[in-house]
């Protein structure tokens, strides 16, 4: 009796795993047949005449201008010099607007007198559509990287800095009179309780303002640039080429994912104290 | 015992709060008490009568309106490095660890990291988490993060010990294990303690003195000694006549309090 008790307890988890490995099999597949009947179909409606190459271009044809890319170069260069000047844009422009989105949130959420002389202004300058400040950076810095990155910064900015300041003014009240009590000073206060305690705001704004960046950097080159993955696009569309711009896009969201990737590391290790802190779905 | 400093004296404090709405509340009017060195002082009331706020005044985290607070005969007038409190709702830092937890008071006032954390390992022992160090508090019970609290208040070897119903959160049982161990640990330092609660049966388990306030604005209705010996055991020390005696008498004092309060909430309610 116990034996037969024993093994159905013991067998039923080994059960569960199975199941559990059939559905993800049942997903996958389904994603995959997903992908295969949209660029299938695509590509057949394509060659059966049904849509029009010259304005939606062609899957095959998509492969075929990425391996022009990557094996003969672009027009303004190598492929890879393209990615690395819109990766450089990207991510100076990044660092520098998370830092000061950073300082400034907490700064302004700690400090009431500067949040209230701040407050409308920063009310203005974000309602601005900030995108179109692009055009002017290019008036005011000229083609190169500078334009891209102080339009990356300007973008970042808000995205983190809105994150960090309602971070820091949500803190517990009872964590921040804690370490007073216990001896903190206004500047361990900040550092140690503070700062760590918007951590979950300010992480949770990284995802969003990396998107932000890259967006930045994109249009920034779009508008006036000499290399980059935006001129490319912006010159495939001159040329009537759309598989140029999908195959551009692609690029873009290859690297956006494999940022989106590295944050969420960054996310499960800094906030490793997080009780909430399920291990990162699968999907989605 | 007369000649003698008090710890804690309040003198005729009153402390007026503005409300968001620009209304004032008035949470304390003309109260005045004392705290013997040594002495550990129960503080009971009805629910909100203004009892946590006796203990920011005297932390320092917020001034009277009127009146002064004294520690050791000199005026409070900021956040004083002889003070510890323990807070009702879970105030260790959730993004450090238990030992990192313990030893942030002595590494706030800038004493070495060495020193201080062979000390934090000693204050983890001493409440009964050792093998913990490394853990998060997310990772504890209720119980095992007020224990971190109590060693996190203790390691700065308070000279004045602020409670604010450090243990409501916790269940009966836990509860009462918790008091022994609070008592166990007082008697180590002696430290003057003010331990604020609504619950009478603790306050007069643990106490050499209680005081009852008044519904708000509170005030002090009575002092009551408790004069029952030490070393004390918190479950058995509730069965003893002397215990039950005492019980009745100050409860006849906090009964009408808690009946005026109720009523006031009933009222508030039906308004």
């Amino acid at each position: 009796m116990s034996a037969v008790t024993l093994e159905t307890t013991a067998a039923a988890p080994a059960r569960t795993r199975v199941r559990v490995r059939r559905r993800r099999l049942v997903v996958r597949t389904s994603q995959l047949a997903l992908v295969v009947a949209f660029i299938g179909g695509w590509e057949l409606a394509v060659r059966a005449k049904l849509i029009d190459e010259f304005t939606y271009g062609r899957p095959s044809m998509v492969v075929a201008q990425l391996k022009t890319w990557i094996f003969d170069g672009t027009e303004v260069g190598s492929l890879g010099a393209q990615i690395w000047v819109t990766l450089e844009e990207t991510l100076i422009g990044f660092a520098i607007g998370v830092s000061l989105g950073v300082v400034l949130g907490v700064a302004l959420g700690r400090i009431p007198f500067l949040a209230d002389v701040f407050d409308p202004f920063i009310k203005v300058m974000n309602s601005i559509p900030r995108i179109v400040l692009g055009s002017i950076f290019v008036l005011w810095f000229g083609l190169g990287l500078l334009s891209k990155v102080v339009l990356v910064v300007v973008l970042v900015f808000f995205a983190v800095f809105f994150n960090a300041f309602q971070g820091a003014r949500e803190v517990d009240r009872n964590l921040i009179a804690n370490a007073r009590i216990l001896g903190a000073s206004p500047r361990k206060v900040t550092w140690q309780v503070v700062v760590p305690s918007a951590m979950t705001w300010i992480i949770a704004s990284l995802h969003i303002a990396f998107g932000f960046a890259l967006i930045g950097a994109i249009v920034g080159e779009f508008i006036g640039a000499q290399h980059g993955l935006g001129l490319l696009i912006n010159e495939a569309r001159g040329a009537f080429n759309p598989n140029g711009v999908y195959a551009a896009m692609l690029i873009i969201a290859v690297v956006a994912l494999a940022a989106e990737w590295l944050i969420a590391l960054l996310e499960r290790r800094l906030l490793r104290w997080r009780p909430s802190q399920l291990p990162s779905s699968p999907d989605i | 015992m007369t000649d003698e400093t008090p710890a804690v004296e309040l003198r005729d404090v009153t402390k007026r709060f503005r409300s968001p709405d620009g209304s004032v509340y008035t949470a304390l009017r003309d109260l005045s008490m004392t705290v013997a060195p040594g002495e550990f002082c129960a503080v009971v009331g009805p629910t909100g009568c203004g009892k946590s706020t006796t203990l920011s005044l005297v932390s320092g985290l917020e001034p009277a309106s009127a009146g002064t607070v004294h520690i050791d005969g000199v005026p409070v007038t900021g956040i004083d490095p002889r003070v510890g409190f323990m807070f009702q709702s879970d105030a260790v830092f959730p993004w450090k660890s238990v030992l990192a937890n313990v030893a942030a008071g002595p590494l706030f006032r800038g004493r070495p990291r060495k020193a201080v954390l062979g000390e934090a390992r000693e204050w983890v022992r001493r409440v009964g988490l050792a093998g913990f160090e490394e853990h998060l508090p997310h990772q504890l019970s209720g119980g095992m993060r007020k224990r971190v609290a109590l060693a996190q208040t203790l390691i700065n070897e308070p000279r004045i010990l602020l409670m604010d119903e450090p243990f409501a959160a916790l269940d009966a049982q836990t509860r009462q294990i918790m008091s022994d161990e609070l008592l166990r640990l007082w008697e180590l330092t002696r430290p003057s303690v003010i331990f604020v609660t609504h619950d009478l049966e603790e306050a007069i388990a643990l106490a050499d003195k209680v005081v009852v306030l008044t519904v708000g604005p509170a005030t002090v209705k009575g002092e009551y000694r408790v004069d029952l010996p030490r070393p004390r055991r918190v479950q058995e020390i509730r069965f003893e006549p002397r215990f039950v005696a005492l019980y009745e008498r100050i409860w006849q004092a906090l009964r009408d309090e808690v009946k005026l309060a109720y009523a006031r909430t009933a009222k508030a309610v039906a308004a």
